[in-house]
């Protein structure tokens, strides 16, 4: 425990140093980077006891705080999310350090400061045991990111998409507010140690579960309450984007796993209930992700999608423990935890790349790019593993991490009574689906903005990054590899979790992380063979370069390439026309002599514009009325006051009488 | 591992060309042509691999692996599929899992293959072939789980073992509707007609082939053979599916198997000289029949 005080101390205090001291853009990454390492390895070596030994560390101190605590526990479910932290702040760090030095700023210290503090409250997140403690560093995470999503705050976009960030956060707290303050009536104390379990809370579970879910489930970005994440994750610079959508979004995951272990067994209805809500979060979202036509909003609503592969991974957990399968339970739990690891591993290396492609070409808008890997070979290189690590294709990652999601699903299917069986069969039907359509998404991300020719000035401009933006990129990929083709090390670092909610040993998931083990670098051999081969036939044969084959046409230009709309336009079509919701900006030739026109497409977010917008325009309009009463005449409002205190003395007068 | 459960990836390795050939002399066959010779697959392969390379320069690596992987993928698919009364030589609670994701990994290449050359043909038919290939993946998925469901068992070579289909008469129904669905997406699978046509000459109606114009020399001969092991895979699964309820004597499994080879051969080649292709918006829809089949299929084994 005192090596993950002093981790956030030094985060803290290093944050604070690269406000204070930062003059120039190198002294603050010096101050701000530095203790993003420094704190994240001395995080690191707290983790090996709980992940490989199950053993639990517990502080506990008084704080003047009215109900707060200082209780906090590492326990395995906390230090896997803290392993995704301490593997992904560095690596996210060390790219920002070359980042940040292509924006001028006065105050250079700030974003680091909020950074670090980003990563310091996430950490105090995942231990704290108190929900007071708990929602204090919640709110710091918000507020962090919040400053750190609003860092190009010149653009009206970004202030917009801080702006939603932050109502929609503490619309999620406020659930969260009210979930820990019915549990503390519950218990007599905020202090999570003391959490009934189920028979104890009887008809209210349900209720508390579902505000954690709403609550937590803001956070995670499950559909519908998504519509914040692709408006803030592209906002924030990359190496922030990394961290929000690798780890700050799996705390809402956090959130619902550590429920599920505060509240007791759920019956097996919440477990089809999330299943159900991993079904259409994953589908929305890749649906959502493959429609888009910026590279960044691309990725973020791919979180979304991979959130929903997690929560059905939870489902599943959830629903082979209510019916005593603790296999099916230990797959479930295991694989979502997998996925969040897996996750924030492909994830950072394709918002790591995204930034480069910004960075190098100007521009994240699809049609506009292309041709990049004869430009940027190293960061091409690095995206197109990260787009195959996501769409699970073996032998990474991606793979090891469906793998037990399917299994759990089949199991389901197989085995479990009539409910259980139907969830078993959604969860595998929908996560193929969802598959299928995110290697729609990520064939067009890697397919369009790396390959082909160049469509603008700026992407035929574009020249590979400095080695400080290429590098972490070989790292997070690494980790992609590492785990496809040892599925037994991520399967060995969450088994301690899954089997604190399962309530078994995780030998299920052991097993089939072992047999995927043996398969994946007999497949990487073969494709070694298969490249030697290929090379030993190509010796010295005439190998010739030419243009592209254009059917007899010999001057093609890079714009009469398929763009990006027009590569998922078939599937895009067959979307029902609830969730379509693009907008068109159109400025039509006009007049006699039309000097030319313009048409811009951007797929919308159907939630957003037909529920969001309605309710809220609904509740401004409610607000208005309010105006009757509130007009700023000073006068009115003295005569306010006066009769309110009228009001009250008339009051008092009573009950003295 | 018993070592014979090598022989009928290694006859597919083999024969695979064969098979195709066989199609293409049935086809022609069946509307009074003579048709190329048997073995003229092999003989286009030889020639191809004999040849040098053109390479667009707009081309990166991309373009070299698409070929590779998706040969790659195809072979390593056919050690995960059960014949002739033998389980796979790879066979592991989850394998049909790996072949489902192995065949999307040849595809993906394929595409992004495609995509490498900047031409605006092969984007139109990485397109089409993402369109297809998107619908087709749940509708294999549910054609797995009425197997997987079916037999209670997580892998292939248990699901499809001799006798597994037998344990009860209800269970024909379901694997017939799965069966007529695999045939479904083996045709949409492999790009033959009804949804796309692996003869013509038309750039502008083309998926697979569209894809793979500017690939030439050894380059194209891995793609032929690639999708000939795809082909055979496909075949060997419908086969498999097919045989599950019987429980013979392993030499009658052997020749069984092979006789459902020529049958699947004979099918597909009967449903390409009797039909023209479906009509590209048509597509979508012929692919989600095969879900819906499979759909009910399922419904079938759980009721």
């Amino acid at each position: 425990m005192i090596l993950l005080a002093s981790a956030v101390a030094a985060l803290v205090l290093g944050g604070l140093g690269a406000a204070v001291f930062g003059r120039t853009q190198r002294q603050a990454a010096a101050w701000g980077a530095g203790a993003a390492v420094l704190g994240s390895l001395l995080g690191l070596l707290a983790l090996p006891g709980p992940l490989l030994r199950a053993t639990t560390l517990t502080h506990a101190s008084p704080w003047s705080v009215p109900f707060g605590s200082i209780l906090l526990v590492l326990d395995p479910l906390s230090a896997v999310f803290l392993l995704a932290t301490f593997v992904l702040a560095p690596v996210a760090a060390w790219y920002g350090a070359s980042y940040l030095r292509t924006y001028e700023r006065r105050r250079p210290g700030l974003p680091w400061l909020f950074y670090d503090l980003l990563i310091a409250s996430i950490v105090v997140v995942l231990v704290a045991r108190n929900g007071v403690l708990f929602l204090v560093a919640w709110e710091a995470m918000t507020l962090a990111s919040f400053f750190l999503v609003t860092f190009e705050d010149e653009r009206a976009e970004v202030r917009r998409a801080g702006w939603t960030y932050l109502v929609a956060a503490h619309l999620g707290t406020a659930f969260l507010m009210l979930f820990f303050a019915w549990l503390a009536a519950l218990t007599g104390s905020f202090d999570f140690a003391a959490a009934p379990g189920a028979a104890a809370l009887a008809g209210s579970q349900g209720w508390l579960f579902a505000l954690a879910l709403v609550g937590f489930g803001t956070k995670a970005g499950l559909v519908p309450l998504h519509v914040w994440l692709p408006e803030a994750h592209p906002a924030a610079p990359s190496h922030v984007s990394v961290v929000m959508s690798g780890v700050m979004i799996a705390t809402g995951v956090y959130g619902i796993l550590r429920a599920i272990l505060l509240l007791g067994p759920l019956p097996g209805a919440w477990g089809l209930a999330l299943i159900v809500i991993g079904a259409v979060t994953g589908i929305v979202g890749a649906l959502y992700a493959l429609a888009q036509g910026d590279l960044k909003r691309l990725l973020a609503y791919s979180s979304v999608e991979n959130m929903g592969i997690v929560l059905l991974g939870i489902g599943a957990g959830v629903l082979g423990a209510a019916h005593g399968s603790a296999a099916i339970a230990a797959l479930g739990f295991g694989a979502a935890l997998l996925h969040v690891l897996n996750h924030a591993l492909f994830k950072g290396l394709l918002f790591l790349g995204a930034g480069s492609v910004r960075h190098a070409a100007g521009t994240l808008a699809l049609d506009r790019l292309g041709g990049l890997a004869h430009r940027m070979p190293g960061t091409a290189a690095m995206f197109l593993l990260g787009s195959a690590a996501i769409i699970a294709l073996p032998p990474l990652n991606g793979f090891a991490g469906e793998f037990p999601a399917y299994l759990a699903g089949l199991r389901a299917a197989a085995e479990l009574p009539p409910g259980g069986r139907w969830g078993g069969l959604l969860l595998v039907v929908a996560l193929a689906t969802t598959g299928g359509l995110a290697i729609v998404a990520f064939v067009k991300a890697a397919g369009m903005a790396f390959l082909g020719r160049p469509r603008s000035d700026g992407a035929r401009a574009a020249r590979e990054v400095e080695p400080g933006l290429v590098r972490p990129l070989y790292v997070l990929a690494a980790g992609c590899v590492l785990l496809g083709l040892a599925p037994w090390l991520g399967a060995w670092a969450v088994s301690a979790a899954a089997a604190s909610l399962a309530g078994q040993p995780a030998t299920p998931l052991l097993d089939a992380a072992r047999t995927l083990g043996v398969v994946a670098p007999v497949l990487v051999a073969v494709i070694v063979a298969g490249v030697l081969a290929r090379a030993w036939l190509m010796r010295r044969r005439r190998q010739a370069v030419a243009d592209t084959w254009a059917c007899g046409y010999d001057a093609p230009l890079p714009r009469a390439q398929y763009t990006a709309s027009s590569l998922v336009a078939p599937l895009t079509a067959l979307v029902p026309a609830a969730l379509r919701a693009g907008v068109q900006h159109v400025r039509a030739p006009a007049g006699y002599f039309p000097a030319g026109g313009r048409v811009r497409a951007e797929a919308g977010d159907a939630f957003e514009q037909r529920v969001y917008r309605a309710s809220f325009l609904r509740l401004r309009q409610a607000a208005e009325r309010l105006r009757l009463v509130q007009h700023g005449r000073v006068q009115w409002y003295l005569l306010y006051i006066f009769a309110a205190l009228l009001v009250l003395l008339l009051v008092e007068f009573g009950r003295a009488r | 591992m018993n070592a014979a459960t090598l022989l009928p990836p290694l006859l597919g390795l083999a024969a695979a060309p064969l098979f195709s050939g066989l199609i293409a002399k049935l086809k022609a066959r069946a509307v009074g042509r003579q048709g190329p010779p048997l073995l003229q697959g092999y003989r286009d392969l030889a020639r191809l691999l004999r040849k040098g390379a053109v390479y667009s320069r707009d081309t990166t690596w991309v373009f070299r692996a698409g070929p590779l992987l998706s040969a790659v993928a195809g072979a390593f698919a056919l050690f995960l599929i059960p014949a002739a009364g033998l389980t796979a030589p790879v066979a592991f609670a989850g394998d049909f899992l790996l072949l489902a994701y192995l065949l999307a990994l040849g595809r993906v290449f394929t595409v992004l293959a495609a995509l490498d050359t900047g031409s605006s043909f092969e984007g139109m038919g990485a397109s089409r072939e993402l369109l297809v290939s998107t619908l087709a993946e749940p509708a294999l998925f549910l054609v797995l789980l009425v197997l997987v469901t079916q037999a209670g068992e997580l892998s292939l070579s248990a699901a499809l073992a001799p006798g597994a289909g037998a344990h009860a008469l209800d269970a024909a129904a379901p694997l017939a509707l799965a069966a007529a669905a695999l045939v479904l997406l083996l045709l949409a699978e492999n790009a033959r007609v009804p949804v796309d046509d692996p003869t013509t000459h038309l750039e502008l109606t083309m998926i697979h082939e569209v894809m793979v114009l500017d690939h030439g020399g050894p380059d194209l001969a891995l793609i032929e053979y690639g999708g000939a092991l795809k082909l055979w895979a496909f075949a060997a699964l419908l086969v498999g599916v097919a045989l599950s309820p019987a429980e013979w004597h392993p030499a009658v499994e052997a020749g069984a198997f092979l006789a459902g080879m020529a049958a699947v051969a004979a099918l597909v080649a009967l449903i390409e000289s009797s039909m023209a292709r479906l009509r590209l918006t048509r597509v979508p829809q012929f692919v989600v029949v095969a879900s819906v089949l499979a759909g009910f299929s399922l419904l079938l084994s759980f009721v």
